[in-house]
Protein backbone atom coordinates (compact mmCIF):
# COMPACT_ATOMS: atom_id res chain seq x y z
CA UNK A 1 0.00 0.00 0.00
CA UNK A 2 2.56 2.43 0.91
CA UNK A 3 4.32 2.09 -2.33
CA UNK A 4 1.66 2.55 -4.26
CA UNK A 5 0.64 6.33 -2.34
CA UNK A 6 4.10 7.18 -3.11
CA UNK A 7 3.30 6.27 -6.93
CA UNK A 8 0.41 8.01 -7.13
CA UNK A 9 2.28 11.06 -5.38
CA UNK A 10 5.03 10.61 -7.81
CA UNK A 11 2.14 11.01 -10.51
CA UNK A 12 0.94 14.38 -9.08
CA UNK A 13 4.43 15.67 -9.08
CA UNK A 14 5.06 14.92 -13.06
CA UNK A 15 2.20 16.72 -13.60
CA UNK A 16 2.83 19.21 -11.29
CA UNK A 17 6.30 20.15 -13.01
CA UNK A 18 4.72 19.77 -16.60
CA UNK A 19 2.01 22.12 -15.48
CA UNK A 20 3.62 25.63 -16.22
CA UNK A 21 5.55 24.24 -19.65
CA UNK A 22 1.78 22.77 -21.08
CA UNK A 23 -0.32 26.02 -19.85
CA UNK A 24 2.13 27.95 -21.63
CA UNK A 25 1.96 26.29 -24.91
CA UNK A 26 -1.59 25.68 -24.36
CA UNK A 27 -2.10 29.52 -24.26
CA UNK A 28 -0.26 30.83 -26.89
CA UNK A 29 0.02 28.38 -29.16
CA UNK A 30 -3.34 26.30 -28.82
CA UNK A 31 -5.48 28.68 -28.11
CA UNK A 32 -4.02 31.48 -31.34
CA UNK A 33 -4.17 27.95 -33.51
CA UNK A 34 -7.89 27.36 -32.53
CA UNK A 35 -8.49 30.73 -33.13
CA UNK A 36 -6.87 31.06 -36.89
CA UNK A 37 -9.36 28.29 -37.67
CA UNK A 38 -12.12 29.71 -36.40
CA UNK A 39 -11.43 33.04 -38.21
CA UNK A 40 -10.46 30.99 -41.33
CA UNK A 41 -14.27 30.84 -41.65
CA UNK A 42 -15.75 34.55 -41.10
CA UNK A 43 -16.26 36.93 -43.34
CA UNK A 44 -14.86 39.94 -44.51
CA UNK A 45 -16.41 43.10 -45.78
CA UNK A 46 -13.59 45.92 -46.74
CA UNK A 47 -11.52 45.68 -43.42
CA UNK A 48 -13.85 44.49 -40.96
CA UNK A 49 -14.17 41.15 -39.99
CA UNK A 50 -17.24 39.74 -39.75
CA UNK A 51 -17.92 36.77 -37.10
CA UNK A 52 -19.98 34.11 -38.90
CA UNK A 53 -19.75 30.73 -41.04
CA UNK A 54 -18.92 31.50 -44.86
CA UNK A 55 -16.47 29.07 -46.77
CA UNK A 56 -15.71 31.76 -49.13
CA UNK A 57 -12.36 32.08 -48.30
CA UNK A 58 -11.75 28.46 -48.88
CA UNK A 59 -13.79 28.46 -52.06
CA UNK A 60 -11.21 31.52 -53.29
CA UNK A 61 -8.39 29.88 -52.23
CA UNK A 62 -9.20 26.67 -53.63
CA UNK A 63 -10.31 28.46 -57.00
CA UNK A 64 -7.45 30.46 -57.44
CA UNK A 65 -4.54 28.64 -60.00
CA UNK A 66 -2.01 31.44 -57.70
CA UNK A 67 -2.63 28.86 -54.56
CA UNK A 68 -1.33 25.53 -56.50
CA UNK A 69 1.83 27.25 -58.10
CA UNK A 70 2.76 28.84 -54.65
CA UNK A 71 2.43 25.55 -53.10
CA UNK A 72 4.61 23.97 -56.53
CA UNK A 73 7.04 25.97 -55.62
CA UNK A 74 7.45 26.02 -51.41
CA UNK A 75 7.66 22.09 -51.78
CA UNK A 76 10.53 22.25 -54.49
CA UNK A 77 12.28 23.87 -52.38
CA UNK A 78 11.61 21.86 -49.78
CA UNK A 79 12.54 19.39 -51.29
CA UNK A 80 16.26 20.65 -52.46
CA UNK A 81 16.64 21.72 -49.39
CA UNK A 82 15.98 18.88 -47.36
CA UNK A 83 17.90 16.45 -49.92
CA UNK A 84 21.17 19.16 -49.54
CA UNK A 85 20.81 19.71 -45.99
CA UNK A 86 20.48 15.81 -45.26
CA UNK A 87 24.01 15.06 -47.57
CA UNK A 88 25.85 18.06 -45.51
CA UNK A 89 24.19 16.77 -41.76
CA UNK A 90 24.80 13.01 -42.46
CA UNK A 91 28.85 13.59 -43.46
CA UNK A 92 29.44 16.99 -41.26
CA UNK A 93 27.92 14.01 -38.22
CA UNK A 94 29.92 11.48 -39.28
CA UNK A 95 33.23 13.09 -39.70
CA UNK A 96 32.92 14.78 -36.12
CA UNK A 97 31.42 11.18 -34.53
CA UNK A 98 33.82 8.46 -36.16
CA UNK A 99 36.63 10.93 -37.19
CA UNK A 100 37.71 12.86 -35.11
CA UNK A 101 39.53 12.78 -31.56
CA UNK A 102 39.66 13.74 -28.51
CA UNK A 103 36.37 14.59 -27.39
CA UNK A 104 37.30 18.08 -26.57
CA UNK A 105 38.00 18.81 -30.44
CA UNK A 106 35.28 16.93 -31.19
CA UNK A 107 33.19 19.09 -28.98
CA UNK A 108 34.61 22.07 -30.28
CA UNK A 109 34.06 21.56 -34.04
CA UNK A 110 30.47 20.87 -33.56
CA UNK A 111 30.07 23.87 -31.97
CA UNK A 112 31.88 25.76 -34.79
CA UNK A 113 28.92 24.57 -36.33
CA UNK A 114 26.48 25.74 -34.06
CA UNK A 115 28.15 29.21 -33.38
CA UNK A 116 25.96 31.05 -36.52
CA UNK A 117 22.78 29.62 -35.65
CA UNK A 118 22.25 31.49 -32.80
CA UNK A 119 22.77 34.98 -34.91
CA UNK A 120 20.21 36.75 -36.62
CA UNK A 121 18.88 35.34 -39.76
CA UNK A 122 17.94 38.02 -41.54
CA UNK A 123 21.74 39.30 -41.44
CA UNK A 124 22.79 35.67 -42.20
CA UNK A 125 20.79 35.95 -45.22
CA UNK A 126 21.82 39.43 -46.18
CA UNK A 127 25.77 38.34 -45.87
CA UNK A 128 25.35 36.89 -49.44
CA UNK A 129 24.30 39.87 -50.56
CA UNK A 130 27.57 41.02 -51.68
CA UNK A 131 28.70 37.69 -51.95
CA UNK A 132 26.80 36.66 -54.52
CA UNK A 133 25.77 40.01 -56.63
CA UNK A 134 26.90 41.09 -60.16
CA UNK A 135 29.94 42.93 -58.63
CA UNK A 136 30.07 40.62 -55.90
CA UNK A 137 33.14 38.58 -54.06
CA UNK A 138 32.12 35.34 -56.01
CA UNK A 139 32.05 37.25 -59.98
CA UNK A 140 34.72 39.13 -58.82
CA UNK A 141 36.95 36.37 -58.09
CA UNK A 142 35.77 33.95 -61.00
CA UNK A 143 36.74 36.97 -63.43
CA UNK A 144 40.16 37.27 -61.63
CA UNK A 145 40.86 33.67 -62.44
CA UNK A 146 39.73 33.88 -65.55
CA UNK A 147 36.59 31.12 -65.71
CA UNK A 148 34.12 33.64 -66.79
CA UNK A 149 34.16 36.95 -68.76
CA UNK A 150 30.59 38.33 -68.21
CA UNK A 151 29.70 38.30 -64.27
CA UNK A 152 27.28 35.49 -64.07
CA UNK A 153 23.57 36.42 -63.28
CA UNK A 154 21.57 34.03 -62.25
CA UNK A 155 23.91 33.98 -58.60
CA UNK A 156 21.76 36.72 -56.30
CA UNK A 157 17.54 37.23 -56.61
CA UNK A 158 17.10 34.15 -58.46
CA UNK A 159 16.09 30.10 -56.61
CA UNK A 160 19.64 29.89 -56.80
CA UNK A 161 20.27 32.06 -54.06
CA UNK A 162 17.28 31.31 -51.83
CA UNK A 163 18.48 27.75 -51.95
CA UNK A 164 22.05 28.67 -50.60
CA UNK A 165 20.54 30.83 -48.40
CA UNK A 166 17.88 28.12 -46.94
CA UNK A 167 21.27 26.02 -46.78
CA UNK A 168 23.12 28.18 -44.84
CA UNK A 169 20.26 29.38 -42.53
CA UNK A 170 18.49 25.73 -41.71
CA UNK A 171 21.77 23.18 -42.46
CA UNK A 172 22.29 23.52 -38.58
CA UNK A 173 18.91 21.95 -37.96
CA UNK A 174 19.88 18.67 -39.63
CA UNK A 175 23.33 18.38 -38.37
CA UNK A 176 22.62 19.27 -34.80
CA UNK A 177 20.21 15.66 -34.36
CA UNK A 178 21.83 13.38 -36.44
CA UNK A 179 25.31 13.89 -34.26
CA UNK A 180 23.28 13.88 -31.22
CA UNK A 181 21.62 10.56 -32.62
CA UNK A 182 25.68 9.07 -33.69
CA UNK A 183 27.66 10.14 -30.37
CA UNK A 184 25.05 7.80 -28.92
CA UNK A 185 25.97 4.82 -30.61
CA UNK A 186 27.99 2.15 -29.14
CA UNK A 187 31.31 2.09 -30.52
CA UNK A 188 31.30 -2.05 -29.54
CA UNK A 189 28.57 -2.42 -31.81
CA UNK A 190 31.03 -0.89 -34.90
CA UNK A 191 33.89 -2.85 -33.73
CA UNK A 192 31.96 -6.21 -33.82
CA UNK A 193 30.98 -5.31 -37.34
CA UNK A 194 34.49 -4.51 -38.37
CA UNK A 195 35.48 -7.47 -36.71
CA UNK A 196 33.47 -9.77 -38.28
CA UNK A 197 34.51 -8.24 -41.49
CA UNK A 198 32.11 -5.61 -42.29
CA UNK A 199 33.20 -3.20 -44.50
CA UNK A 200 33.19 0.83 -44.13
CA UNK A 201 30.16 1.23 -46.08
CA UNK A 202 28.25 -1.98 -44.73
CA UNK A 203 28.94 -0.40 -41.61
CA UNK A 204 27.38 2.58 -42.38
CA UNK A 205 24.45 1.11 -44.32
CA UNK A 206 23.85 -0.96 -42.00
CA UNK A 207 24.97 0.09 -38.52
CA UNK A 208 25.17 3.84 -38.57
CA UNK A 209 22.15 4.77 -40.79
CA UNK A 210 19.99 2.81 -38.74
CA UNK A 211 20.56 3.96 -35.43
CA UNK A 212 20.47 7.45 -36.69
CA UNK A 213 17.19 7.24 -37.74
CA UNK A 214 16.02 9.31 -34.98
CA UNK A 215 18.12 12.30 -36.06
CA UNK A 216 17.63 12.06 -39.62
CA UNK A 217 13.40 12.45 -38.74
CA UNK A 218 14.01 15.30 -36.38
CA UNK A 219 16.02 17.05 -39.05
CA UNK A 220 13.80 16.42 -41.77
CA UNK A 221 10.86 17.84 -39.86
CA UNK A 222 12.72 20.42 -38.99
CA UNK A 223 13.90 21.45 -42.20
CA UNK A 224 11.03 20.76 -44.11
CA UNK A 225 8.81 22.71 -41.49
CA UNK A 226 11.01 25.70 -41.86
CA UNK A 227 11.22 25.75 -45.34
CA UNK A 228 7.53 25.36 -45.65
CA UNK A 229 6.93 28.29 -43.10
CA UNK A 230 9.32 30.49 -45.01
CA UNK A 231 8.41 34.40 -46.35
CA UNK A 232 11.88 36.21 -45.36
CA UNK A 233 14.04 34.55 -47.69
CA UNK A 234 12.06 34.03 -50.62
CA UNK A 235 11.13 37.84 -50.26
CA UNK A 236 14.70 38.86 -50.27
CA UNK A 237 16.73 36.40 -52.33
CA UNK A 238 14.72 36.04 -54.66
CA UNK A 239 14.13 39.49 -55.89
CA UNK A 240 10.80 39.62 -55.70
CA UNK A 241 10.86 37.04 -58.53
CA UNK A 242 9.51 34.24 -56.43
CA UNK A 243 6.93 33.22 -53.73
CA UNK A 244 6.14 30.99 -51.19
CA UNK A 245 3.10 30.27 -49.55
CA UNK A 246 3.60 31.92 -46.47
CA UNK A 247 4.96 35.42 -48.31
CA UNK A 248 1.59 35.59 -49.60
CA UNK A 249 -0.08 35.22 -46.52
CA UNK A 250 2.37 37.78 -44.87
CA UNK A 251 1.14 40.20 -47.82
CA UNK A 252 -2.75 39.64 -46.92
CA UNK A 253 -2.61 39.82 -43.19
CA UNK A 254 0.01 43.28 -44.06
CA UNK A 255 -3.25 45.14 -45.69
CA UNK A 256 -5.40 43.36 -42.64
CA UNK A 257 -7.05 40.46 -44.78
CA UNK A 258 -6.90 38.18 -41.83
CA UNK A 259 -10.12 35.69 -42.87
CA UNK A 260 -8.25 35.21 -46.19
CA UNK A 261 -4.79 34.46 -44.40
CA UNK A 262 -6.36 32.21 -41.97
CA UNK A 263 -7.67 29.89 -44.71
CA UNK A 264 -4.45 30.01 -45.97
CA UNK A 265 -3.00 29.34 -43.10
CA UNK A 266 -5.24 26.28 -42.07
CA UNK A 267 -4.56 24.53 -45.71
CA UNK A 268 -0.29 24.96 -44.70
CA UNK A 269 -0.36 23.76 -41.37
CA UNK A 270 -2.85 20.87 -42.77
CA UNK A 271 0.42 20.11 -45.75
CA UNK A 272 2.96 20.33 -43.23
CA UNK A 273 1.31 18.33 -40.43
CA UNK A 274 0.64 15.28 -43.38
CA UNK A 275 4.30 15.77 -44.59
CA UNK A 276 5.69 15.46 -40.64
CA UNK A 277 2.92 12.34 -39.49
CA UNK A 278 4.57 10.89 -42.79
CA UNK A 279 7.90 10.76 -41.10
CA UNK A 280 7.03 10.06 -37.80
CA UNK A 281 5.45 6.93 -39.13
CA UNK A 282 8.45 5.99 -40.49
CA UNK A 283 10.20 6.73 -37.37
CA UNK A 284 8.63 6.74 -33.92
CA UNK A 285 10.14 9.89 -32.69
CA UNK A 286 8.64 10.35 -29.15
CA UNK A 287 9.76 6.82 -28.02
CA UNK A 288 13.69 7.72 -29.01
CA UNK A 289 13.68 11.13 -27.19
CA UNK A 290 11.89 10.64 -24.39
CA UNK A 291 12.62 7.08 -23.65
CA UNK B 1 36.15 4.48 -39.47
CA UNK B 2 38.89 5.49 -36.88
CA UNK B 3 39.65 2.40 -34.36
CA UNK B 4 41.37 2.73 -31.28
CA UNK B 5 44.30 0.62 -32.33
CA UNK B 6 44.80 1.84 -35.87
CA UNK B 7 47.48 4.06 -36.39
CA UNK B 8 47.16 5.39 -39.80
CA UNK B 9 44.04 7.43 -41.01
CA UNK B 10 41.94 6.17 -43.40
CA UNK B 11 41.74 7.36 -47.02
CA UNK B 12 38.36 8.72 -46.10
CA UNK B 13 39.04 11.08 -43.34
CA UNK B 14 40.88 13.46 -45.43
CA UNK B 15 37.49 13.27 -47.66
CA UNK B 16 35.50 13.94 -45.25
CA UNK B 17 38.29 16.56 -43.81
CA UNK B 18 37.89 18.46 -46.72
CA UNK B 19 33.80 18.57 -46.78
CA UNK B 20 33.80 19.28 -43.06
CA UNK B 21 36.21 22.68 -44.39
CA UNK B 22 34.22 23.27 -46.96
CA UNK B 23 31.35 23.57 -44.97
CA UNK B 24 32.64 25.51 -41.85
CA UNK B 25 34.07 28.05 -45.16
CA UNK B 26 30.10 28.23 -46.02
CA UNK B 27 29.19 29.09 -42.63
CA UNK B 28 31.35 32.23 -42.07
CA UNK B 29 32.85 33.33 -45.03
CA UNK B 30 29.66 35.59 -46.55
CA UNK B 31 29.34 36.69 -42.72
CA UNK B 32 32.57 37.66 -42.20
CA UNK B 33 32.33 39.57 -45.57
CA UNK B 34 30.00 41.72 -44.14
CA UNK B 35 31.51 42.34 -41.25
CA UNK B 36 34.28 43.94 -43.03
CA UNK B 37 32.23 45.67 -45.42
CA UNK B 38 30.59 47.67 -42.15
CA UNK B 39 33.60 49.35 -41.52
CA UNK B 40 33.39 50.96 -45.49
CA UNK B 41 34.70 54.67 -45.70
CA UNK B 42 31.64 57.42 -45.79
CA UNK B 43 31.64 56.98 -49.33
CA UNK B 44 32.12 53.54 -49.81
CA UNK B 45 28.95 50.88 -50.69
CA UNK B 46 27.27 47.55 -50.59
CA UNK B 47 29.90 45.68 -52.03
CA UNK B 48 33.72 45.34 -52.32
CA UNK B 49 35.82 47.37 -52.91
CA UNK B 50 36.53 49.41 -49.78
CA UNK B 51 36.35 52.91 -49.86
CA UNK B 52 38.49 54.00 -47.53
CA UNK B 53 38.27 51.99 -43.60
CA UNK B 54 35.59 54.69 -40.94
CA UNK B 55 33.09 53.89 -38.30
CA UNK B 56 30.90 56.48 -40.26
CA UNK B 57 28.17 53.97 -40.77
CA UNK B 58 28.24 52.80 -36.88
CA UNK B 59 28.06 56.47 -35.61
CA UNK B 60 25.25 56.99 -38.67
CA UNK B 61 23.17 54.04 -36.24
CA UNK B 62 22.73 56.15 -33.81
CA UNK B 63 21.66 59.37 -35.58
CA UNK B 64 17.88 59.35 -35.49
CA UNK B 65 16.98 60.10 -39.35
CA UNK B 66 18.20 56.25 -40.92
CA UNK B 67 17.51 53.53 -38.75
CA UNK B 68 14.15 54.80 -36.74
CA UNK B 69 14.47 53.72 -33.20
CA UNK B 70 17.86 52.02 -32.76
CA UNK B 71 18.56 52.56 -29.45
CA UNK B 72 14.86 51.83 -27.63
CA UNK B 73 14.50 48.79 -29.82
CA UNK B 74 17.64 47.53 -28.94
CA UNK B 75 16.96 48.03 -25.05
CA UNK B 76 13.05 46.65 -25.71
CA UNK B 77 15.35 42.92 -27.47
CA UNK B 78 17.60 42.72 -24.62
CA UNK B 79 15.07 42.99 -21.77
CA UNK B 80 12.65 40.43 -23.67
CA UNK B 81 15.33 38.14 -24.07
CA UNK B 82 16.37 38.12 -20.66
CA UNK B 83 12.65 37.53 -19.64
CA UNK B 84 13.01 34.52 -22.15
CA UNK B 85 15.98 33.36 -20.81
CA UNK B 86 14.43 33.08 -17.00
CA UNK B 87 11.11 31.76 -18.41
CA UNK B 88 12.24 29.53 -20.31
CA UNK B 89 14.80 27.67 -18.14
CA UNK B 90 12.75 27.16 -15.57
CA UNK B 91 9.36 25.54 -17.12
CA UNK B 92 11.51 23.67 -19.45
CA UNK B 93 13.94 22.62 -16.69
CA UNK B 94 10.78 21.13 -14.95
CA UNK B 95 9.34 19.93 -17.65
CA UNK B 96 12.24 17.88 -18.01
CA UNK B 97 12.06 16.66 -15.30
CA UNK B 98 8.56 15.17 -15.55
CA UNK B 99 9.48 14.14 -18.81
CA UNK B 100 11.45 11.50 -17.19
CA UNK B 101 8.44 9.19 -16.49
CA UNK B 102 5.99 8.56 -18.75
CA UNK B 103 2.78 10.45 -17.36
CA UNK B 104 -1.01 10.38 -18.28
CA UNK B 105 -0.84 12.85 -21.06
CA UNK B 106 3.04 12.89 -21.75
CA UNK B 107 2.33 12.04 -25.09
CA UNK B 108 -0.17 14.96 -26.22
CA UNK B 109 1.73 17.42 -24.72
CA UNK B 110 5.43 16.05 -26.50
CA UNK B 111 3.82 16.85 -29.60
CA UNK B 112 1.83 19.85 -28.36
CA UNK B 113 5.67 20.71 -28.33
CA UNK B 114 6.93 19.51 -31.70
CA UNK B 115 3.68 21.05 -33.49
CA UNK B 116 4.41 24.48 -31.08
CA UNK B 117 7.95 23.82 -32.63
CA UNK B 118 7.57 23.73 -36.75
CA UNK B 119 4.22 25.65 -37.27
CA UNK B 120 5.11 28.21 -39.90
CA UNK B 121 6.29 31.42 -37.32
CA UNK B 122 4.24 33.84 -38.72
CA UNK B 123 1.11 32.15 -38.81
CA UNK B 124 1.37 31.38 -35.37
CA UNK B 125 2.06 35.32 -35.06
CA UNK B 126 -1.53 35.52 -36.87
CA UNK B 127 -3.33 33.31 -34.14
CA UNK B 128 -1.59 34.82 -31.27
CA UNK B 129 -2.75 38.48 -32.49
CA UNK B 130 -6.12 37.21 -33.37
CA UNK B 131 -6.07 36.14 -29.57
CA UNK B 132 -5.56 39.63 -28.08
CA UNK B 133 -7.32 41.37 -30.74
CA UNK B 134 -10.58 39.25 -29.57
CA UNK B 135 -9.69 39.80 -25.83
CA UNK B 136 -9.36 43.60 -26.33
CA UNK B 137 -5.76 43.51 -25.08
CA UNK B 138 -3.39 46.23 -26.96
CA UNK B 139 -1.06 43.60 -28.21
CA UNK B 140 2.76 44.85 -27.04
CA UNK B 141 6.33 43.50 -26.62
CA UNK B 142 6.01 42.36 -23.56
CA UNK B 143 3.01 40.63 -24.00
CA UNK B 144 2.32 39.35 -26.43
CA UNK B 145 5.33 39.17 -28.26
CA UNK B 146 6.66 37.83 -25.01
CA UNK B 147 4.18 34.42 -25.64
CA UNK B 148 4.43 34.23 -29.14
CA UNK B 149 8.68 33.93 -28.32
CA UNK B 150 7.96 31.28 -25.70
CA UNK B 151 6.22 29.07 -28.12
CA UNK B 152 9.70 28.95 -29.74
CA UNK B 153 12.18 28.83 -27.05
CA UNK B 154 10.24 26.20 -23.95
CA UNK B 155 10.21 23.11 -26.85
CA UNK B 156 13.69 23.75 -28.15
CA UNK B 157 14.34 24.00 -23.76
CA UNK B 158 12.66 20.51 -23.55
CA UNK B 159 14.15 19.02 -26.58
CA UNK B 160 17.85 20.25 -24.79
CA UNK B 161 16.73 18.68 -21.44
CA UNK B 162 15.94 15.42 -23.36
CA UNK B 163 19.39 15.55 -24.90
CA UNK B 164 20.60 16.14 -21.59
CA UNK B 165 18.80 13.32 -19.50
CA UNK B 166 20.01 10.83 -21.82
CA UNK B 167 23.46 11.19 -20.79
CA UNK B 168 22.56 11.76 -17.47
CA UNK B 169 23.71 8.63 -15.24
CA UNK B 170 20.63 8.57 -12.54
CA UNK B 171 23.69 6.19 -10.05
CA UNK B 172 24.23 9.77 -8.15
CA UNK B 173 20.48 10.24 -7.48
CA UNK B 174 20.19 6.46 -6.49
CA UNK B 175 23.21 7.04 -4.08
CA UNK B 176 21.90 9.60 -2.76
CA UNK B 177 18.09 8.76 -1.89
CA UNK B 178 20.19 5.52 -0.63
CA UNK B 179 21.64 7.79 1.70
CA UNK B 180 18.42 9.05 2.70
CA UNK B 181 17.93 12.43 1.17
CA UNK B 182 14.48 13.16 0.17
CA UNK B 183 12.86 14.00 -3.36
CA UNK B 184 13.68 17.85 -3.08
CA UNK B 185 17.18 17.71 -1.71
CA UNK B 186 18.44 15.05 -4.36
CA UNK B 187 16.96 17.45 -6.89
CA UNK B 188 18.48 20.85 -5.40
CA UNK B 189 21.97 19.24 -4.28
CA UNK B 190 22.50 15.99 -6.42
CA UNK B 191 20.62 16.17 -10.00
CA UNK B 192 20.37 19.96 -10.82
CA UNK B 193 24.52 20.39 -10.33
CA UNK B 194 25.58 17.78 -12.67
CA UNK B 195 22.90 19.30 -15.22
CA UNK B 196 24.05 22.80 -14.54
CA UNK B 197 26.00 23.29 -17.99
CA UNK B 198 22.93 21.62 -19.63
CA UNK B 199 20.97 24.07 -17.80
CA UNK B 200 23.38 26.81 -18.98
CA UNK B 201 22.79 25.64 -22.62
CA UNK B 202 19.03 25.98 -22.42
CA UNK B 203 19.52 29.59 -21.45
CA UNK B 204 21.85 30.44 -24.18
CA UNK B 205 18.90 29.21 -26.30
CA UNK B 206 15.87 31.35 -24.64
CA UNK B 207 18.36 34.26 -25.03
CA UNK B 208 19.74 33.94 -28.62
CA UNK B 209 16.34 32.61 -30.07
CA UNK B 210 14.50 35.42 -28.60
CA UNK B 211 16.89 37.97 -29.49
CA UNK B 212 16.95 36.93 -33.00
CA UNK B 213 13.22 36.10 -33.38
CA UNK B 214 11.16 37.59 -35.80
CA UNK B 215 9.02 35.66 -37.89
CA UNK B 216 6.90 35.04 -34.70
CA UNK B 217 6.81 38.41 -33.40
CA UNK B 218 5.79 40.09 -36.45
CA UNK B 219 2.38 40.34 -36.11
CA UNK B 220 2.07 40.46 -32.29
CA UNK B 221 4.24 43.37 -31.68
CA UNK B 222 2.74 46.02 -30.94
CA UNK B 223 3.68 49.74 -31.70
CA UNK B 224 6.81 49.26 -30.53
CA UNK B 225 9.59 47.02 -32.57
CA UNK B 226 12.34 44.91 -31.24
CA UNK B 227 15.50 44.88 -32.98
CA UNK B 228 15.27 42.21 -35.49
CA UNK B 229 12.45 44.15 -36.79
CA UNK B 230 14.34 47.51 -37.02
CA UNK B 231 16.78 45.30 -39.65
CA UNK B 232 14.11 43.59 -41.46
CA UNK B 233 12.14 46.91 -42.06
CA UNK B 234 15.48 48.32 -43.00
CA UNK B 235 16.25 45.15 -45.68
CA UNK B 236 13.59 46.36 -47.73
CA UNK B 237 14.56 50.47 -47.63
CA UNK B 238 18.28 50.88 -46.32
CA UNK B 239 21.11 50.36 -49.52
CA UNK B 240 24.01 51.86 -47.82
CA UNK B 241 26.53 49.76 -45.26
CA UNK B 242 24.71 51.09 -42.04
CA UNK B 243 22.61 47.57 -42.54
CA UNK B 244 26.25 45.77 -42.14
CA UNK B 245 27.03 47.91 -39.17
CA UNK B 246 23.87 46.69 -37.48
CA UNK B 247 24.60 43.52 -38.74
CA UNK B 248 27.86 43.60 -36.99
CA UNK B 249 26.71 45.05 -33.83
CA UNK B 250 24.13 42.58 -33.62
CA UNK B 251 25.77 39.56 -34.15
CA UNK B 252 28.38 41.05 -31.56
CA UNK B 253 25.50 41.05 -29.13
CA UNK B 254 25.26 37.34 -29.75
CA UNK B 255 28.86 36.05 -30.11
CA UNK B 256 29.42 37.82 -26.52
CA UNK B 257 25.78 36.27 -25.19
CA UNK B 258 27.67 32.84 -26.65
CA UNK B 259 31.04 33.52 -24.91
CA UNK B 260 29.52 34.05 -21.53
CA UNK B 261 27.60 30.93 -21.63
CA UNK B 262 30.33 28.57 -23.07
CA UNK B 263 33.04 30.26 -20.53
CA UNK B 264 30.97 29.29 -17.52
CA UNK B 265 30.38 25.40 -18.50
CA UNK B 266 34.27 25.12 -19.23
CA UNK B 267 34.50 26.35 -15.76
CA UNK B 268 31.97 24.14 -14.35
CA UNK B 269 33.33 21.28 -16.16
CA UNK B 270 37.16 22.36 -15.40
CA UNK B 271 36.05 22.67 -11.54
CA UNK B 272 34.50 19.51 -11.87
CA UNK B 273 37.42 17.56 -13.16
CA UNK B 274 40.15 19.11 -10.42
CA UNK B 275 37.67 18.14 -7.78
CA UNK B 276 37.54 14.61 -8.76
CA UNK B 277 41.13 13.85 -9.00
CA UNK B 278 41.50 15.59 -5.94
CA UNK B 279 39.03 12.96 -4.50
CA UNK B 280 40.60 10.51 -6.14
CA UNK B 281 44.28 11.85 -5.05
CA UNK B 282 42.79 11.54 -0.88
CA UNK B 283 41.24 7.88 -1.30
Amino acid sequence: MPARRSNTSRLRLHHLLVAPFASLLLVFFGVPLALVVVVSFFDLDQFDIIPTFVLTNYVELFGSSLTYTLYANTIKYAVIVWAITLVIGFTVSYFLVFHVRPFLLQLALFLLCTVPFWTSNVIRMISWIPFLGRNGIFNQSLIALGIVDQPLEFLLFSDFAVVIAYVHLFSLFMIAPIFNSMARIDPAVIEAAVDAGAGRFRVIREIVVPLSKTGIAMGSIFVVALVMGDFFVVKIMSGGQSASVVLAMSNETAVLQYPPAAASAVVLLLVVTAMVVGILRIVDVRRELAG
Amino acid sequence: MLRPGSRRRPWTFYGLAAFFTLYVLFLYGPMSAIFILSFQGPTGGLTFPMNGVSLHWFSALFGQQRTGDFAGSFTRSIVLAVIVLAITVVVSVMAGLAFRRRFLGSTLVFYMAIFSLIIPGLLLGLGVGLMFQFLGIKPSWYSSALGAQLTWTLPFGLLIMFAVFSRFNPAYEEAARDLGARYWQTLWNVVLPILLPGIIAVALFGFTLSYDEFPRTLIPIGSRNTLPLEIWAMTTNVTSPALYALGTLTTAISFVAIAIALTSIALIQRRRTRRGTRADAGD
